[in-house]
């Protein structure tokens, strides 16, 4: 057991190191955007001292490698900063500045929320369905079905998110108005309404992500159904489906699990036109408006969050495919 | 006497490469009565494997029946509904392949496996068939057989796994089993106690059974009755005893004869000479797994020293510390009286030349998408800077060498070669250096015994016209007493008896080599009896334990 937790500890100190180098390209990144905060909010009025005074009172005189010290001490401690975008400057309204304070946790922890929501939901329909997919068109593989969930399920990926979106909103919004077509969610909702308002942008989303979690399982299944075990399984006079979900499946779980994790983070990160296209209030919406009004500690603290989101979840799944293998959960 | 268990009639199939349907069967008949054991046997490409699949109404894919019938208790098995032949599979017909390492499933335990039929066709329930498991894996002599069943299958040796399927296969008590080469890939003291166990348990439940193999000394300790197949066709077929006695067909002759090469031994070097290689104390481990310990034995010009022993003694690490890809940890490598750099890094053009290899495996040995004269030209390059003209020249002369005419094979891919032509441009990459020494790694033992005895014989005829020294890595007794002048025999990373080929296999031996020695299948029907009778049953036990 003692290989496995030591793997384990690897891939988890690996995560943290990634983590702290993608921290300084997000730094650098976000650095190099051209224009600034002090100006874009200024706009017409940007005299010289109004921007000098701005740009102090947010320490962005500062040179990068302190300013970038300081952000990674923050965050360390759970300190994301403060939006710029809600702050009111103290050259502007004098000694009672910080009253009206808006920390970057505090505009992002709803949002994210939100998302998570979203993507779990999404999750819930899409990992289950991909899986049953896959699993049946490895079992009935070249026949009608299986080429029509492959040509179904490849034109639902080539489309764009926004034509899939506003398809499911003509037959599940406008024409058999059985869902809301607008997800306006907001605190206090029930469980059941916030599902009910989310459940278009998740259908949508599962059609983006179904096909590479469902080729992917077909394909581990059908590579490992030439291997002599599996002629034994059929020689015992199994059930092909036995065979298939019993014999076949736990031997090929490693990379989907590896693929079910890359389209999670895929969810959690990349949903911003699904987003827009059903008014959802997610993390995705919030960091374009960041981005257009250079509210720099919200597109950092984003971007933090969303690679932090990848680095764990593929952690995740290494350490699930690792446990899938029996040779390292039961050594000799 | 009553109608068959399984008849087949007629028997016609066929396989698809690229786009067409080549035979594979013609038009075989076969009968077997309950309790009986059929030998088939033949070369690789016979069909004995598809015959045997066919027998239970099963074809690979990309395998069709093409016409004839397979009649199992009456039952039509080739017309018949899946769900019927699936009713019969694991519950009257069950299957013991040829690797049980590959064919148990990796996810799940053994016993697990062994009540999965039994459970899915109804025939008991989980727990009594658990039982049942235990029973079984006790009277196969399997160690522990009360913890056994609950291992994975890679926590359990060959031998081992080889009993559990056997075990396996017997658990819905079927009427007939199909065995396909069950012990192939086994050392021949392991084979014993699979063979020992298997006929057991076949006599104790009178089970029929057909018995695939190209080993005729092993047929010949377990079927009533042979048939001999070549390419899809048969033969002949007989009683066993009658078949051994007197074969009828000129291909079961040629079959027998096989066995019968032998290169007289050569005289001894005098005593004082240098060898051309001396492995002096040497000791490797990998990782802090220690594998060879202290071992010692010289290689003297033109000759051939065969290093055998069971697999994982140390034979294969013992060429990897030669050839400097494993650095020892103690002791060296002596080439013609100078010691050689530990890793093959630091070894000079001129040395890495000297010592060159051969490999069991001729199929992943050979880049697939090179060309012969691409695989043999490249170390020509590489070594003697020859090219255009003088290159290919020396390419067709080294196809000349291995026997193999240039116009018809230069051109060719390794997957437009034959099992024993592949072994031959590795034999042909191999002299491209214009070595003094080459390591044989169990070249022949992937090859049927017919084109393993043509590459026997072509090594011979390489070492006698260019001077030649062989390290002849096997675990095939009989290739040991073809091919060799000297013998080193090793077990668990040491060596424990070396001399003379013919001084070795005259008594008396160290213990173990007489173990080795013994456990060689022969010809004759009795001698697994007797040696049974001979050693004691307890001690086959003993020898399995010894293994773990």
């Amino acid at each position: 057991m003692s290989t496995l937790f030591r793997i384990i500890l690897q891939r988890l100190l690996l995560g943290l190191l990634t983590l702290l180098i993608v921290s300084i390209v997000i730094f650098a990144a976000v650095n190099m955007l051209p224009g600034d905060f002090a100006e874009a909010v200024l706009g017409q009025g940007a005299t010289e001292e109004a921007v000098t005074a701005i740009r102090r009172d947010l320490g962005l005189d500062q040179p990068p490698v302190t300013r970038y010290l300081e952000w990674l001490g923050g965050a360390l401690q759970g300190d994301l900063g403060t939006s710029f975008a809600k702050a009111n400057f103290a050259s502007f309204v004098g000694a009672d500045a910080g009253s009206g304070l808006d920390t970057v946790a505090a505009q992002i922890a709803p949002r994210f929320a939100n998302t998570l929501f979203l993507a779990g939901v999404s999750a819930a329909i899409a990992v289950p369905v991909s899986l049953i997919l896959g699993v049946l068109a490895a079992l009935y593989r070249n026949t009608l079905f299986d080429k029509a969930t492959n040509i179904f399920t490849l034109s639902a990926i080539s489309s764009p998110e926004f034509f899939l979106a506003y398809i499911l909103i003509l037959f599940l919004a406008v024409l058999n108005p059985v869902l809301p077509s607008l997800s306006n969610i907001y605190q206090g909702m029930s469980f059941a309404e916030r599902l009910d308002r989310t459940l278009l942008p998740a259908l949508t989303l599962t059609l983006v992500v179904t096909a590479h979690m469902m080729r992917m399982t077909r394909a581990a299944i059908i590579n490992l159904l030439a291997s002599p075990y599996i002629e034994m399984a059929r020689l015992k006079g199994l059930s092909p489906l036995r065979v298939i979900v019993v014999h076949a499946l736990p031997n090929a779980l490693a990379p989907i699990i590896t693929v079910i994790a890359l389209n999670l983070a895929y969810l959690i990160t990349g949903v911003v036109v699904v987003e827009v296209v059903f008014v959802y209030p997610g993390i995705g919406q919030l960091f374009v408006d960041s981005v257009k009004i250079r509210d720099i500690p919200v597109v950092q603290a984003s971007c933090l969050i969303f690679a932090g989101a990848y680095i764990l979840l593929n952690l995740v799944a290494d350490i699930m495919s690792i446990l899938s293998n029996p040779r390292l959960r039961h050594p000799k | 006497m009553s109608a068959p268990l399984l008849k087949i009639r007629d028997l016609w199939i066929e396989g698809r490469s690229d786009e067409t349907w080549n035979p594979i069967i013609n038009g075989v008949n076969l009968d077997l009565h309950r309790g009986e054991v059929l030998g088939l046997i033949g070369e690789s490409g016979a069909g004995k494997s598809t015959l045997g699949l066919a027998a239970m109404g099963f074809t690979r894919d990309g395998v069709r029946i093409r016409k004839g019938s397979v009649e199992f208790d009456g039952i039509e098995l080739v017309k018949a509904p899946a769900a019927t032949r699936r009713s019969l599979l694991g519950k009257r017909i069950a299957y013991v392949a040829q690797s049980a390492a590959a064919s148990f499933n990796p996810a799940h335990r053994l016993i697990d496996q062994y009540a999965e039929a039994p459970v899915q066709h109804g025939v008991m329930g989980r727990k009594e068939s658990q039982a049942d498991a235990v029973e079984l894996y006790r009277r196969l002599r399997l160690p522990d057989p009360e913890e056994i069943g609950f291992r994975y299958p890679h926590q359990v040796s060959g031998g081992q796994l080889q009993r559990a399927m056997t075990a396996m296969a017997m658990s819905s008590r079927p009427d007939l089993i199909i065995f396909d080469e069950p012990t192939t890939a086994l050392d021949v003291t392991t084979q014993i106690e699979v063979l020992a166990a298997i006929r057991d348990i076949v006599e104790q439940f009178d089970t029929a059974a057909i018995y695939i193999t190209h080993d005729l000394a092993v047929v010949a300790q377990m079927a009533d009755r042979i048939k001999v197949l070549l390419r899809g066709d048969e033969v002949e077929e007989a009683e066993t005893r009658e078949m051994l006695a007197d074969p009828k067909e000129e291909y079961t002759r040629s079959l027998w004869a096989v066995r019968a090469y032998k290169r007289p031994q050569k005289p001894l070097v005098p005593r004082g000479q240098t060898p051309l290689l001396r492995v002096d104390g040497v000791s490797a481990s990998y990782g802090r797994t220690p594998v060879l310990h202290n071992v010692h034995f010289d290689i003297h010009e033109g000759r051939t020293v065969a290093v055998v022993g069971e697999s994982g003694s140390g034979k294969s690490t013992a060429a990897r510390c030669i050839t400097g890809l494993l650095p020892p940890t103690e002791g060296t490598i002596e080439f013609m009286g100078e010691a050689l750099p530990a890793d093959y890094r630091r070894r000079s053009k001129d040395q890495l030349r000297q010592i060159q290899m051969i490999y069991q495996m001729a199929d992943t040995a050979l880049n697939p998408s090179k060309t012969v004269a691409q695989l043999i030209g490249r170390p020509v390059q590489f070594y003697s800077g020859l090219r255009g003209k003088a290159l290919r020249a020396r390419v067709d002369d080294l196809l000349e060498q291995i026997e193999l005419e240039p116009e018809t094979y230069r051109d060719r891919l390794p997957s437009e070669l034959s099992g024993g032509q592949k072994q031959r441009v590795g034999i042909a990459r191999a002299l491209a250096a214009e070595p003094r020494f080459i390591i044989c790694d169990e070249v022949t033992s992937a090859l049927d015994q017919l084109v393993a005895e043509g590459i026997l014989r072509l090594l011979a005829n390489l070492q006698d016209k260019l001077g030649l020294s062989y390290m002849f890595i096997t675990h095939d007794l009989a290739t040991v007493r073809a091919i060799a002048d000297e013998v080193v025999v090793m077990k668990e990373g040491e060596v424990v008896e070396q001399g003379a080929k013919d001084d070795m296999f005259r008594p008396p031996h160290h213990a173990y080599t007489d173990l080795l020695l013994s456990s060689v299948p022969e010809m004759d029907p009795d001698w697994l009896t007797n040696l049974l009778a001979e050693r004691g049953v307890g001690n086959i036990g003993e020898a399995a334990t010894d293994k773990m």
